[in-house]
Order: C-alpha cells, then sequence, then structure tokens
C-alpha cells in the first residue's frame, strides 16, 4: 500500500519559536525584559544608501596628496567658548554606574588622542573621566544626579537631555546589582535599590520653559558654555524646530538604533524612528529656520564606520556620536569571553544584559574585579585607533566625491538601494531619479 | 555697607557676574536688588557667604544653584526658586511656584507664604520649610533632606519616595505612591524643632505628622506593579 505523505510540522512566523520563549518567559517572571543596547531588528539604515562618486562630471580628490579637512566647531550661535574638534566623531553620553570607572577613563583617554569630546551621562562627573578628557561635555538630565554648579562650570559644554533614540519618552534605569556605595553616593540613593529616573525635567515642561532654564545655566556659567540639546528620533522636524525655538546652540539627535544602558525590549524594539528617517526632517527645520550650520546637528544611533559618518553628513549631520561602537572598540561583547557569554547564557554579539553588571569584559559592571580586566590606557588606545580609522573612510569617500571638507557632502552624492530607503534619506532610488513621496507621487 | 543695583538700568547679565565674582573674605558683603520686576534668573550661581534681598518679586529659578548666599525675596517668586540649592538660605517672603527647591542637595530654603505643586520634587538634601500650604505632586521622587509644611498638602504628597522625610502640620489630601505616615521619634523632633527655629515659624514640634517612604517599591516585585 502506498504511504500517504505526511504535512510537514510547519512553524508559524506570527508564534515564532523566540516569541514564543518571550511568552513564557513573561508567564513564568511576571515582568518585562529588561535589556541593554538598541534596537535589534532591522530597519532601514545607513547601508541602504550608496555614494555615487566622481566620473566625468564631478572631479574627485587626489587621495593622499589633497586635503580633506574634517574639523567641527560645535556651539557658534551663542557660547563665547565654542568646542573644536579635529574629528567630526564624538562620544556619547553614558553614565557611571552603567559603565566602570575604567571605562570611562578609557573613554575620556581614546576621545582626547582623537581631538574629540566625551559626554558624562545619568550618574554625574567623575574625576576619572574629567581628568582624562579634553573636552567634557556634561549631561544635564531630569533626574540631575550628583548635578552641581562646580562640575557644570568644569565642563566645555552642557547637554539638556529631553530623550534617547532607544526609549523617548522613558527616564533611566540601573538596577539594584549595580548601585554600589560609590554610585549611590554620587546619587544620594539607599545602596542597592532599583533606581528609576524621571523622564520629564523637574523644573521644567515645553519648550517656553526650557528657554528659560537655557537662560539660568547660561547665566551661572557665564555664557561660556555650548549648550546642545539631546533629542530621541521622535518628531524630528518640530523637536528641532523648538530646541532651536529654546535657544540651544546644538541638537543631539538620536535614532531609534541607538544604544541604552538599561531599559524596557519592548520599548527599545518598538518606540522611536530610525536615525535615517530622522536626519532630513531635522535638517529641514535647520534650513527652514535660516539655522542650518548655525545650530549644529549632531546625530547618533547605530553609526559604525566611516561610511555610516560619511552619509550622515551628506544628509546634512555636522558631526556623529558613538556610544555602542564606542564599547565594542574597548572590548564590549569581544570573543575572547566566549566561554563566560555562554555561561550567562548568551554569546559573543548578543550580550545584552548590561544592567545586571556581570559584563564578562568588564565595561558595564560596577563589580571590581570585573572592571579590573579593562585596563584603561590599552582600551583608550584601542578607541583612538578606532575613531582615526572611521575617520580616514570618511574622508575616503569625500575625497571621491570631490569634496575638501567633509561637510561639503550632500544629499546629491548619494542613491538608495530600497524605495523605503529613498523616501527616508530623501535620495533617489538608484538607476532612477525618484524619490517616493517627492514631485507629487 | 549695603550696595544697591537697579535692574531697571543694570541688565541680568552684569548683576549676574557681580554677585557672582564676590568671594569670601571681601568687605562687600550686602547687596540690595531693585525693580526685579518678575526677571528670571536673579542671583543664580552664587558662591559666597553674602547677604542678598531682592526687593519686589522674582520670575523662575531664582538663586538657582546657590552655595553660601543668603538671598531674601520681599515679594513672591516664580517657578524652580533655589532649584538644585548647594547650601547657603533662601527665604521668601510671599508665594512660591511650582517646582520650589527642585533638586536641592543642601542649605535652607523658607517659603513664608504658600508654595505651590511640586514643591521639593527630586530633593537631594535640602531641608525646606513652607509656612503656609503646599500644591499636588510635591516630594516626587524626593530622595534626602526635609520637607516642613506648616499648613496643608495637596494630593500625592510624597509620591515614589525615597529616603526624605515629610513633616506636615496640616492637613494632607492624599499620599503618593510608597508614602505612609510613620512614627515621629525623638530624633525627629529635635530636626523639626531645628529648622522651625531657623526658619522662624510659630509652631511646635510635637503638632506635625510624620511621613516617609514604605520602601515597598525600592525593589521591582510583581505584587506591587499596580501601585505605580
Ligand atoms: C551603556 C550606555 C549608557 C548610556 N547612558 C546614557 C546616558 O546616561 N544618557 C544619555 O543621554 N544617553 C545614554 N546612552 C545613549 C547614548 O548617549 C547614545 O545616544 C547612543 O548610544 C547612540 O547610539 P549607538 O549606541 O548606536 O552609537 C547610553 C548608551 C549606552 C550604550
Amino acid at each position: 500500500m502506498e504511504k500517504t505523505p505526511n504535512t510537514v510540522p510547519r512553524q508559524s512566523w506570527t508564534f515564532s519559536n523566540e516569541v514564543n520563549a518571550e511568552i513564557r518567559r513573561a508567564a513564568a517572571t511576571g515582568i518585562y525584559d529588561i535589556r541593554g543596547g538598541g534596537a535589534k531588528r532591522r530597519v532601514p539604515h545607513f547601508d541602504d544608501l550608496l555614494f555615487l562618486g566622481a566620473s566625468m562630471s564631478r572631479y574627485p580628490l587626489e587621495g593622499y596628496r589633497e586635503k580633506c579637512e574634517t574639523s567641527v566647531k560645535l556651539g557658534t550661535r551663542f557660547a563665547k567658548k565654542p568646542i573644536e574638534l579635529k574629528i567630526p566623531i564624538t562620544i556619547a553620553g553614558m553614565s557611571f554606574g552603567a559603565l566602570s570607572g575604567p571605562a570611562k577613563e578609557a573613554l575620556g583617554r581614546g576621545a582626547t588622542l582623537a581631538g574629540t569630546s566625551t559626554t558624562t551621562g545619568d550618574g554625574g562627573m567623575t574625576p576619572e573621566e574629567r581628568g582624562h578628557s579634553e573636552m567634557l561635555v556634561y549631561q544635564y538630565l531630569p533626574s540631575r544626579y550628583g548635578m552641581n554648579p562646580d562640575d557644570l562650570r568644569r565642563a566645555d559644554a552642557i547637554e539638556i537631555v529631553v530623550g534617547q533614540g532607544a526609549k523617548p519618552g522613558g527616564g533611566g534605569m540601573l538596577l539594584g546589582q549595580k548601585i554600589t556605595e560609590r554610585v549611590a553616593g554620587m546619587r544620594d540613593l539607599p545602596v542597592g535599590i532599583d533606581q528609576r529616573s524621571a523622564c520629564r525635567h523637574p523644573d521644567w515642561t515645553g519648550p517656553d520653559d526650557l528657554e528659560i532654564k537655557i537662560l539660568e545655566l547660561r547665566e551661572i556659567t557665564g555664557w561660556e558654555k555650548p549648550i546642545y540639546l539631546k533629542i530621541g528620533g521622535a518628531r524630528p522636524y518640530y523637536d528641532t524646530a523648538l530646541a532651536v525655538k529654546a535657544g540651544a546652540d546644538v541638537v543631539v539627535l538620536d535614532g531609534m538604533q541607538g544604544g541604552t544602558a538599561a531599559t524596557q525590549d519592548v520599548f527599545i524594539e518598538h518606540v522611536g524612528q530610525p536615525t535615517l528617517a530622522c536626519i532630513r526632517p531635522a535638517v529641514k527645520a535647520l534650513q527652514d529656520l535660516g539655522m542650518h550650520r548655525e545650530v549644529q546637528l549632531v546625530v547618533s544611533g547605530g553609526i559604525r564606520n566611516g561610511a555610516d559618518v560619511a552619509k550622515a553628513l551628506a544628509l546634512g549631520a555636522d558631526a556623529v556620536s558613538i556610544g555602542t561602537a564606542a564599547l565594542v572598540a574597548l572590548g564590549d561583547n569581544d570573543p575572547r569571553w566566549e566561554e563566560e557569554y555562554q555561561k550567562l547564557g548568551t554569546t559573543t554579539g548578543a550580550y545584552d544584559d548590561w544592567h545586571e553588571g556581570r559584563d564578562p569584559a568588564g565595561i558595564t559592571t560596577q563589580d571590581p574585579e570585573l572592571a579590573a580586566r579593562l585596563d584603561p590606557v590599552k582600551a583608550g588606545q584601542r578607541l583612538r585607533n578606532y575613531l582615526s580609522v572611521m575617520t580616514l573612510e570618511c574622508q575616503t569617500i569625500a575625497r571621491a566625491c570631490g569634496k575638501s571638507h567633509v561637510h561639503n557632502l550632500e544629499p546629491e552624492d548619494l542613491c538608495a538601494l530600497t524605495i523605503e530607503a529613498s523616501a527616508m534619506a530623501g535620495v533617489p532610488l538608484a538607476g532612477t531619479n525618484w524619490i517616493p513621496g517627492q514631485g507629487g507621487f | 555697607m549695603m550696595q544697591t543695583i537697579d535692574m531697571a538700568t543694570t541688565p541680568l547679565r552684569d548683576l549676574n557676574a557681580l554677585l557672582q565674582s564676590q568671594a569670601e573674605g571681601n568687605n562687600q558683603i550686602q547687596f540690595s536688588i531693585e525693580n526685579p520686576k518678575g526677571s528670571h534668573a536673579v542671583a543664580v550661581g552664587l558662591d559666597a557667604p553674602i547677604e542678598v534681598t531682592v526687593n519686589g518679586s522674582t520670575g523662575y529659578y531664582l538663586a538657582g544653584m546657590n552655595k553660601q548666599a543668603t538671598v531674601r525675596v520681599t515679594g513672591h517668586t516664580g517657578p524652580g526658586v533655589a532649584e538644585n540649592m548647594m547650601s547657603g538660605t533662601v527665604i521668601i517672603e510671599g508665594d512660591a511656584s511650582q517646582y520650589a527647591g527642585a533638586t536641592g542637595h543642601g542649605g535652607l530654603l523658607v517659603i513664608k507664604g504658600n508654595a505651590s505643586s511640586r514643591c521639593g520634587i527630586s530633593m537631594k538634601g535640602i531641608d525646606i520649610v513652607v509656612h503656609g500650604n503646599i500644591g499636588h505632586m510635591s516630594a516626587f521622587m524626593a530622595q534626602k533632606g526635609n520637607l516642613v509644611v506648616l499648613g496643608d498638602a495637596g494630593d500625592a504628597l510624597g509620591d515614589s519616595l525615597y529616603e526624605a522625610r515629610l513633616f506636615v502640620r496640616g492637613s494632607v489630601k492624599s499620599l503618593g505612591a510608597d508614602c505612609i505616615e510613620k512614627e515621629m521619634r525623638p530624633e525627629h523632633i529635635e530636626i523639626l524643632k531645628d529648622l522651625l527655629e531657623r526658619s522662624g515659624a510659630d509652631a511646635s514640634p510635637e503638632q506635625f505628622k510624620r511621613y516617609g517612604s514604605a520602601r515597598k517599591l525600592y525593589n521591582f516585585n510583581i505584587d506591587h506593579a499596580g501601585e505605580y
């Protein structure tokens, strides 16, 4: 008798193994998944853009001979002492508390060697990072942990944090495991508690109040320091316009791939717009107000290499900022710790339980033994090397497009590989002159 | 000797620069400011044991981030008075608007009239004494320090409170999440007595009730999730 063929077991796309595993985890624990890092899903990104390069109608610059400038000035609008960077890449704000003291020191060392700035984070300024950072941006956050006028004056610029790309509309989170005595002392909190920092500033609401807050900060610091405003990628056109209205010198715009030390996975994956989709609306707002290049735009969220830098600049940013990539350069998620990642139930590249403080690489931890694994001098050198490579890559592309300054890159130098990226970046689909949403269709 | 600065003719920047340039040990310690007319950011970022009297009413952030100085306002004051104060004393003869003493790390803020909502929000060690009433959501996420209210408190007092101590003489409309009434022990009577004295308040510590954190939200527990 002939056997009738069986139906092949078919997994549901909707209820995949991964989805079901999360349902079981939620059912067992009763708490949402918290993790570090940025969005892991694929969203349209810089990889979906290409540079056209030069040929008959555009002249390239000679690779190793002709100059291609990379310097950037941030804070030229009102500040008496703007920040002058040698490269268009800065180190994003990451808190002491989330990161160890040596990791903060390494970021300062690497950034300083590369001629760029680094940034404090939720939790205040540490002597390690001030001491090792030639240019240090001081974050002014809703929690105001460790906030004091002396550190404010010790800073080279002030960054008012309204939001982050990983969690626009959310506050900070540092779980009890990482609240050691030093961290607790800086935050005026008891040791070992779960610390949820507020999502709104305690003493202002809305752009009209913010304008007065900025006045106060400038009065306290003698109008010397550039004031940045950091926003998550939510409504980039209006948020940027309102930042300008409130008197910011610099807008820092962080898209949804941007990393975080810890927040709910559902927040990271489902709130906010991709970095690629945020840049053009922000630039348009600046242009509409006659403020493009007057108020500088710093873009972050998923910047990994010199091509990403060049693409962000070509779309109109003045500089970019990196978080996750800087941590990887220091040694985060390095294969040399694979055995230990396995013990933690994860693997190289996927380790994101930064909030638990058990980082084998000794970066996102407050455990002194783990933290001692990171040599801040060597790690700083690695960061410097990585920043140099990104800058060289960006220059390579700029020269190929015939630009003597990386800021001369423009949307006209780009095309898109997908219709989505074309619509978001406002550059034509490769091989066509079509930009969805423009020209009536 | 008292130096008088008239804001009708002196720009804010010059006023603050003058006050900020005072150092400990200078002869000049008394300043009088005329015609503030609701100006914002008056006498901010001071860092010397000087005495500043503002004759009139001010706008946002009077005496913001104050260190050491004593700043007195004869009228009323706007939002965020003495925000993030580190030390020194700020005295408001009239009423204060929202967020009075927000995130203050130290020093003493005295409001002789009433304070509005979110008084002492996120306070981190400051002492605040309000002779009148305070509005809703006061001492939200308050971490450290003492908030003393001679009058009544509005809704959701001490919501998500950490270790700050709240003392209220009058009624409390409602307590916020994780805030409970606590026993008044001798050490609290002492703290209160000292603060009442230093702020010129006519009240006896025994008339107050103490409120503090139940500490149930300090570490996540699924059975308390509904309280957030
Ligand atoms: C470990 C870690 C800690 C962070 N801490 C802060 C913080 O304290 N304040 C803040 O504004 N952003 C914080 N961020 C976000 C970064 O400033 C930045 O927006 C983001 O990392 C940029 O995206 P990228 O990681 O893809 O480069 C943190 C990010 C990471 C990875």
